[in-house]
């Protein structure tokens, strides 16, 4: 790592995890800094969901050290992670169906009257307004999301992940049920948070999205990390063997993963 | 409603048939209709059937206008008294189903909790304060609660951190509650209550509040009904959200008061009984007019029971739809493992919710008991039922995520008139049994065909 680099606003190092007899990662290690989009890819299995579930809380590692800012980070379940900072766009988009779009969106983070009760048009009112910055031609705050389209349930996964100042993005597959049109909106947007000096992770199966996103890769296979380095330095080939070989190329540094040269 | 059309629906609204926009309109959930149509059609035909029956058979039209045997004032009152303790509890099962659970040890949780509190005045407090004392109807209220809320949180901590699915939990807890009923009193009948503490119940003269206030709490509904229209319109107002078209909101208001002045006319329609009017008017000096003891005007109005179902039923429902509570607790049935990962506490609330269904218990422990004017081991036997039927004809979803207070409440009025209306007709209780089961059982399927065809 260079010296005159800025800290590194996420430093995951050493991180376990084994399920049962499993391990779904194993001492992997990787950073993030402000402004940065990280890829993360692999194949299905590869352990980069796993990974990241356990900076955002849903999962408790076994071992190793985060440190946000340097610092060392307690994360023991989602709470803990919001309050660092770091919000979440799952692959499920993990919303509660049967409610609406502003409930969703300020789930565990309610507005409330000064009488403690739910304040419920100041919610309406802050999600047409993130809403209207995402997906102006989003209308139905009134229905579940349930009898939402994908673009739209997608669109409010996304509006909660950014709407509380996050520092840290984690998004996992987030175009997945989008169309080209909605997948070129979410790719302004990364470029956009991106000049806000957001560190976001990126977790795709698109390694075209990938290149066109991020400024490094990092790529897992068998829970391990092959390798990672800046984008500019591979060639998508060369990142495919990486993701199929676990063969690490000479643009990158090598993990622990890497295919005995 | 979500059967709306996908994207914009601004363009859709001219085309729209006008009972649909009627309905959007009005946010009326339809099932709720197809509810209350329900309640008006055993009413009505428990009323002609009884009527039908009295007069041997025959068909008097004229008969049939004149006379009424279920839609009297009297069955009424005493209908919705019986009500009361069911709807209570429905109203705590609705958000335990739409968590996903189920709690099945209400009925022997209420016949424990009857039987502690009616240990606790008739053997212990009255003894020792004397039978006189003011003190023991308050203190048998807070034993209830005390030992409702402790069994609930108990099935509560079982569930969200021990683990062990709700329905094995409360399926031993049936069992252990109903053996612990049995274990205090050893099937002796615990009688009388507290004459004050009975008044909860609504039987003993002095239960219910009378003309005058029935219909002053009529007009105070109708008065918080107009405020609360106008408060959220004018909350809409200032964020400059659509708001619900005026003659919906009309429509609303006079629904809600027609409703509430009605309830009140019905109640204030029941005299008081004969017997009970002719002492009040010996001790008030008040001369008996020659049309009988009913000349007197002396109106039960609301009994203290209905009271109580009214103000659960209120407080409740504000709780699922106002607090941070209501809002985790459907959301978390909605999807459990996204409100964890919202940062919701959702064992927390699991227990909180089952620790508010044993404060329920505990409150319909209280009626019930009140009511027979004496704690049973066999108090709240098969109430479970009875609940879960109520809160799934009031439209749950026994798949979580989906019910609503009212309705529940609503669909413990459904069952009890059902009921009643046969206990009216005389049917045998075997009949009654299997009638009772099999409506449940075709409620739930007219619901599943509409659900279907809304989906």
């Amino acid at each position: 790592m260079d010296a005159a680099k800025p800290l590194p606003l996420v430093e995951m190092k050493d991180v376990s995890i084994a399920f049962g007899g499993i391990k779904a990662v194993d001492h992997a290690s990787i950073d993030l800094y402000p402004g940065e989009v990280v890829g993360l890819l692999g194949h299905n299995g590869a352990g980069k969901s796993t990974l990241i579930k356990v900076l955002s809380g849903a999962y408790k590692r076994d071992g190793g050290t985060i440190l946000i800012n340097g610092e060392e980070a307690h994360i023991g379940n989602p709470r803990d992670a919001k309050r660092y900072g770091i919000e979440t766009i799952y692959q499920t988009l993990a919303l509660a169906d049967n409610v609406d779009a502003a409930a969703n969106l300020f789930l565990g983070r309610e507005l409330r009257t000064r009488w403690g009760t739910l304040d419920d048009v100041a919610m309406e009112a802050q999600a047409r307004r993130v809403m209207g910055r995402l997906n102006p031609n989003f209308r139905r705050f009134k229905d579940p999301v349930k009898s939402l389209s994908g673009g739209q349930r997608q669109s409010v996964a996304i509006a909660r992940a950014i709407h509380f100042n996050a520092r840290i993005l984690i998004m996992d597959e987030p175009t997945a049920a989008l169309g080209p049109q909605e997948t070129k909106q979410v790719g302004d947007l990364i470029k956009q948070l991106k000049a806000e000096g957001i560190g976001i992770f990126l977790i795709s199966h698109d390694i075209h999205d990938v290149f066109d996103l991020a400024d490094r890769v990092a790529v897992m296979k068998n829970g391990q990390v092959v390798g990672s380095g800046p984008v500019t330095a591979m060639t998508k080939d060369e990142v495919l063997g990486m993701i199929i070989l676990g063969k690490c190329p000479p643009g990158a540094t090598p993990g622990p993963g890497a295919m005995a040269a | 409603m979500s059967a709306a059309p996908e994207a914009s629906t601004a363009h859709l609204v001219a085309v729209e048939s006008p009972s649909k926009r009627f309905f959007r309109a009005t946010e009326i959930d339809t099932r709720l209709l197809g509810m209350v149509g329900a309640l008006i059609l055993i009413w009505v035909g428990m009323d002609l059937i009884g009527v039908w029956k009295d007069q041997g058979f025959t068909l008097n039209p004229l008969a049939i206008w004149d006379n009424h045997s279920f839609l009297t004032p009297r069955n009424l009152w005493n209908l919705l008294v019986q009500t009361s303790a069911i709807a209570v509890m429905s109203t705590g099962m609705v958000l335990i189903i739409v968590m996903r659970h189920i709690d099945l040890s209400v009925g022997s949780m209420l016949s424990f909790i009857g039987v502690i509190t009616g240990v606790a005045q008739v053997y212990w407090l009255s003894p020792w304060l004397g039978s006189e004392s003011p003190v023991i109807w308050i203190v048998g209220i807070l034993v209830a609660l005390g030992a409702g809320a402790l069994l609930g949180a108990f099935n509560g901590f079982l569930v969200a951190y021990a683990g062990i699915p709700s329905f094995i939990v409360t399926l031993g807890g049936l069992i252990v509650y109903s053996g612990a009923a049995w274990w205090v009193i050893r099937g002796e009948t615990v009688a009388p209550m507290d004459a004050n503490f009975e008044l909860i119940g609504g039987t003993p003269s002095g239960a219910w509040i009378g003309g005058k206030a029935s219909w002053a709490l009529a007009a105070f509904i109708c008065l918080a009904i107009v405020v609360g229209i106008f408060t959220n319109r004018s909350a809409r107002a200032r964020f400059k959200f659509p708001q619900r078209p005026i003659w919906a909101e009309v429509f609303l208001l006079v629904v809600g008061c027609a409703v509430a002045l009605g309830t009140a006319w019905v109640v204030n329609a029941y005299p008081w009984p004969a017997k009970v009017a002719e002492a009040y008017a010996a001790e008030h000096k008040i001369p008996i007019p020659p049309d009988g003891a009913d000349g007197l005007g002396l109106a039960h109005g609301f009994a203290i029971p209905m009271l109580i179902a009214l103000a659960v039923g209120v407080i409740m429902t504000f709780m699922a739809t106002r607090t941070r509570f209501g809002r985790y607790v459907y959301a978390i049935g909605g999807n459990p493992e996204a409100a964890e990962l919202a940062g919701v506490n959702t064992r927390f609330i699991t227990l909180l919710m089952f620790m508010t269904m044993g404060i329920l218990t505990a409150v319909s422990a209280c009626i019930t008991s009140a009511r027979l004017d004496a704690a049973t081991n066999s108090l709240g036997q098969t109430n479970e039922l009875y609940v879960i039927a109520a809160t799934v004809i009031g439209g749950t979803s026994l798949a979580g995520g989906v019910g609503t207070i009212y309705g529940a409440m609503l669909g413990a009025l459904v069952m009890q008139s059902l009921q009643s209306g046969m206990t009216l007709l005389n049917f045998d209780s075997a009949v009654k049994d299997v009638i009772v089961g099999s409506v449940l059982v075709f409620a739930v399927w007219v619901d599943q065909i509409y659900r279907r065809r809304q989906a």
